[in-house]
């Protein structure tokens, strides 16, 4: 790897981090992990002048869970997360890359990157929960449908650093996950996550459906959502829901996939998606 | 006494002697060689696919901090261009000059325009962007047969054309042979193009002190290196040192004298320092050679009871930019196995080699009879599809008689051993065809595809393959020298040059059975032109089989001097003397011996040698193939094609291959696994793409999708051994077998799957949104 010159630290609080990070300048960048940003650094899409590596910072480590939320301490790792039995976002963290990468990679790490072709976005989108962001001038609390805002682009400050990911325990809620890929290592080349929620008499209480990599940032399938609530839950139902789902949407396209076949996908595996959330 | 008779080290599947330094990292490669005074160099590339160039600044990058040098295509006085190693009598090739660094014009993206030395591996890749070099763009065209219709950009204008050379070979009568035929099929099969792949890069240090060069190489021919080196630079050839030290794989892309070779020895002259460069990922897939790339029509005509009565294929090879040690040759190797295991009374292969704006192809792992084997296999299916008689059928009506070998093909090859019926009966042992498409899951499409191939290897007989054969400049013979110490220890010298094969291991069992030791006691030494003898190199299959019989032929001759001190201090007949249990033993008298280091302490110490014999214990042998080998082998692939997305998972692969007697089992499975998984990486996710522009799309590993273990099956192998009468240890190549017979298995198993959608034919690679594309023209 032969990167730009960059500068390095490690701070050992979060505070230092901050006064690291607001010193180092707009191309300063935060390390949480490195999976997204040290290719990009390798390959000189990236050229940070300071890395602050936030490696030392136990505090931001860790899962708790209180008042029905739960949550996730940025340096949580991957693997951590893919095996704590946390529903929807265990499974999602699960299908991340390989094995060495979730060994490394964080979810604040990905959340903050904001790639939407990554797992982790659209499960926090579908969720509809939150970041913690920690600024020079204290802590703020972000919607995650205000967080992503373009490709690699979220709400973080350039002297921000993302601390916590905050998911609502859903309860009752069925999910499905559903990752289209080449490669069982690679991004996905579309991804669904849904929740489903069954009221009593069948239908469908709610339902939540979040798009990976089906625009420039993570989405929710409103089309699709509004199309099953309050409906009966069944095949026809599911059926013709996720025949909504790439409504409007206007995927990224490459060698591998055509918008056209994008779209066709996410309507098949958000059928798949709801099917397993509905079991 | 009786001596116990120990199970010969031939035959047994050892583990590798090789693996516990290349597992624990003990191993050096070249980027783990530095030398005091080390400068590092730093290539800068051409971001147009086909521009002149105006003029390139390179003030600002001498001037950058820690530059030693900058140097241009204009400024390296060389003796020749690159070398091109074909000159096939009688047929004219368009030779563009090609050099280390481009002069005026650059013909693909990644040409080298300018080499940037320096103190430090970071300061000169920041250095090189500093190097401002002005493009004048020129039209540009990369699809190969594009590139052969009138009015097409000319990827070199003063040629004015895009032909490299045409090639033809044919037997037997093709048009009576068409015309003998009830059915006709004819199919376009595209073979499209691919990247080696190796786990280590490319990398060089070029040291010339003293008058003298020794550069180290990432690469599969140390001795070919070495001669072009000399010629390159003008410098004797004894003045010359190459050194292939740990190499990390090289699936025929380290076949290949690179220019960046020839410039580092050029520059380390040039500055009395030793020079050291290392590819990066991203080079390598823009500058390391490609394979495959050919757009084949192919036509087979049959008779109604299913008989083949010919068989045509017209190749449009896409040659890339530059023509490189082996590039328009490779089409050329297919061509001496197209009709495969069948007896075809006429076939004809007609060869186009094309230019185009990007990298050169050149050999990839099969060179030539994976594209081959393609045709023939998945044009065999489709056959069959037309006849409505079934694949397998088919194929055993075709089959060469096993009576028949040595069988002389109708273009005059002739395969040396084989037993194709033999093959596919045992894979079928293991194979129930109604009982993999009963166990179909819900959703899924079933498919099952077959692949019996030969192919030619053990590279090669120079009288068939030299100057007034084929046309390579060269002899490709191998040699081995066997030096038994003073103790008993062994160590042998092979010009082979393995890379991850092996050889270390089943060259050591060769040698410890001929001479009652272990293979323990035999160290196998290679790849430094300055302490082994020489030899050619390791590709085309050809190392055991050719490598692997010099190796046995100078431990024979060792054994033989062995049994003459033996027989002597025992006072025997030369004859009666015969190793057995770890001994040089008297027949008949195994209390009678002597070990292997007891016998080399008495050629070592000359005190009772026979009259006239020489001291010392080693010998040298030569050897130059009589004929090719003919490894073949029957494979089957079961795949679920998923209808909605177009997904393939290939469920399950059985192989059966046959190389002859097995050296060392486990050694041949690794090479099929590997092998298969080459294959299903092409056939399923490996695409070497350029945009129109020129631009590589698939410049990183992320794009040029490498299957992982979590995408293939276990696989499940099974051999039989038919031994060639080629070389004495009836042996035949493996390490390119797997790849060749294994993507028409894996396309014929998807076509088999689809046809219920009404899917009859398609062409790799097989994405998934290709096939659901496929899926909806279908129902269209």
């Amino acid at each position: 790897m032969i990167p730009a010159e960059f500068d390095y630290v490690a701070p050992g609080s979060l505070d230092e981090a901050l006064t690291a990070l607001r010193e180092g300048g707009e191309d300063a960048k935060v390390l949480a992990g490195g999976h997204s940003l040290i290719p990009l650094m390798k390959l000189r899409l990236a050229a940070p002048s300071l890395l602050v590596d936030l490696r030392r910072l136990d505090e931001l480590r860790g899962v708790s869970r209180a008042d029905g939320v739960l949550r996730f301490g940025a340096l949580t790792r991957h693997h951590e997360v893919a095996t704590g039995g946390y529903g929807l976002i265990s499974a999602a963290a699960a299908t991340i890359a390989d094995q060495q990468v979730r060994n490394m990679g964080t979810i604040g790490g990905t959340i903050a990157h904001g790639d939407s072709a990554s797992d982790m976005p659209a499960v926090l989108l579908a969720h509809e929960g939150s970041v913690v962001l920690r600024g020079p001038g204290g802590e703020r609390e972000v919607a995650a449908a205000d967080f992503f805002q373009d490709y690699l682009t979220t709400d973080v400050g350039e002297d921000e650093i993302l601390t916590e990911v905050r998911f609502p325990a859903l309860e009752g809620y069925g999910f499905g996950y559903e990752k289209f890929n080449r490669r069982q290592e690679d991004w996905a080349m579309v991804a669904v996550s849904a929740l489903v929620k069954k009221g009593g008499d069948g239908t469908c209480a709610d339902v939540r459906i979040g798009l990976t990599h089906m625009g420039s940032t993570p989405l929710r399938a409103t089309a699709a959502e509004d199309a099953l609530r309050g409906r009966p839950l069944n095949a026809d139902t599911i059926a013709d829901a996720a025949s909504h789902a790439a409504d409007g949407t206007q995927p990224p396209s490459d060698l591998n996939a055509t918008q056209d076949y994008k779209r066709h996908l996410a309507r098949v595996l958000t059928r798949r998606a709801l099917t397993a959330a509905s079991q | 006494m009786t001596a116990t008779v120990a199970e010969p080290w031939v035959g047994r599947p050892i583990k590798r002697k090789e693996d516990p330094r290349l597992i624990m990292g003990r191993a050096r490669y070249v980027d783990d060689i530095n030398v005091t005074g080390q400068l590092w160099a730093t290539f800068v590339r051409s971001p147009e696919a086909h521009a002149k160039i105006l003029s390139i600044d390179t003030s600002a990058a001498r001037e950058y901090p820690g530059v030693r040098a900058v140097f241009t295509g204009h400024d390296l006085d060389l003796a020749a261009p690159l070398p091109m190693a074909w000159v096939p009598p009688g047929i004219e090739v368009n030779n563009p000059p090609h050099w280390a660094l481009a002069k005026d014009e650059v013909h693909h993206v990644g040409d080298p325009v300018a080499l940037v030395i320096g103190d430090d591996r970071y300061a000169v890749v920041d250095a090189a962007a500093q190097v401002l070099v002005d493009y004048d763009p020129l039209p540009v065209v990369t699809d190969v047969e594009a590139a052969l219709t009138d009015g097409s950009p000319l990827v070199h204008e003063e040629l004015g054309t895009n032909r490299c050379h045409e090639w033809s070979l044919g037997g037997g009568d093709l048009e009576a042979g068409f015309a003998a035929a009830d059915v006709i099929v004819e199919r376009r099969v595209v073979n499209h193009r691919t990247a080696g792949g190796a786990i280590e890069p490319r990398g060089v240090l070029a040291d010339y002190r003293a008058g003298a060069l020794t550069l180290t190489s990432s690469t599969q021919v140390p001795h070919f290196l070495r001669l072009f080196l000399a010629l390159q630079l003008g410098i004797s050839e004894d003045r010359v040192r190459a050194i292939a030290p740990e190499v990390g794989g090289g699936f025929g892309s380290k076949l290949q004298i690179y220019g960046e070779e020839i410039a580092l020895a050029w520059a380390s002259r040039k500055l009395e320092r030793p020079i050291k460069w290392i590819e990066t990922r991203s080079e390598g897939l823009l500058t390391t050679h490609h394979g495959r790339d050919q757009v084949a029509y192919v036509r087979v005509g049959a008779t109604r009871d299913g008989k083949i009565t010919a068989f045509h294929t017209k190749i449009i090879a896409d040659l890339g930019a530059y023509l490189m040690l082996l590039t328009p040759t490779i089409p050329s190797l297919g061509a001496f196995v197209m009709s495969g295991v069948y007896d075809i009374p006429a076939v004809q292969t007609d060869i186009v080699g094309v230019f185009t704006n990007k990298i050169s192809t050149d050999a990839i792992r099969g060179a030539g009879r994976p594209e081959a084997t393609h045709m023939i296999e998945v044009c065999i299916d489709q056959l069959a599809a037309e006849l409505g008689m079934d694949r397998l059928e088919l194929r055993r009506r075709n089959f060469i008689d096993p009576a028949s070998f040595p069988h002389e093909t109708a273009i005059g090859v002739v395969y040396d051993s084989g037993n194709y019926a033999g093959a596919l009966d045992k894979l079928l042992e293991h194979f129930d065809a109604d009982a993999e498409r009963a166990a179909a899951p819900a959703g899924k499409l079933r498919g099952i595809g077959y692949s019996t191939y030969t192919e030619i290897c053990g590279l090669a007989p120079s009288r068939v393959t030299g100057p007034s054969g084929f046309g390579l400049q060269t002899g490709l013979w191998e040699s081995a020298m066997v030096r038994v110490h003073i103790t008993g220890a062994v160590t042998v010298y092979t010009g082979t040059s393995p890379h991850g094969q092996g050889l270390e291991t089943t060259m050591a069992q060769i040698v410890a059975d001929k001479l009652g030791t272990s293979p323990e006691n035999v160290e196998v030494i290679h790849g430094d032109t300055a302490t082994g003898p020489q030899g050619l190199g390791t590709y085309g299959s050809r190392s055991t089989a050719v490598g692997g019989e010099s190796v046995a032929r100078a431990t024979d001759k060792v054994a033989d001097k062995a049994r003459r001190i033996v027989a002597h201090q025992l006072e025997a007949a030369v004859d009666d003397i015969e190793v057995i249990g770890g001994r040089f033993a008297v027949k008949g008298s195994p209390d009678k011996g002597m070990t292997i280091g007891e016998i080399a302490g008495a050629a070592y110490i000359p005190e009772n040698l026979p009259e006239d014999m020489e001291p010392g214990l080693e010998e040298l042998a030569f050897y130059d193939p009589s004929n090719f080998v003919f490894p073949f082998g029957a494979h089957a692939c079961v795949v679920d094609v998923d209808p909605e997305t177009g997904n393939v998972d290939v469920v399950r692969y059985v192989a059966v291959d046959d190389c002859g007697p097995a050296i060392n089992p486990k050694l041949i499975a690794g090479q099929v696994h590997g092998g298969i998984v080459h294959a299903i990486g092409q056939a399923l996710f490996e695409q070497i793409h350029y945009n129109e522009d020129g631009q590589l799309v698939t410049g990183t590993f992320a794009d040029y999708a490498l299957p992982s273990a979590a995408d293939v099956p276990s696989f499940e192998l099974d051999r039989t051994e038919t031994p060639s009468p080629v070389n004495s240890l009836g042996v035949k190549g493996v390490g390119e077998a797997g790849t060749i017979a294994a993507t028409p298995a894996v396309l014929n198993a998807v076509v088999d799957a689809l046809r219920p959608l009404g899917v009859g034919y398609m062409n790799m690679p097989l994405s998934s949104m290709r096939i659901w594309e496929t899926i909806q023209e279908a129902k269209s």
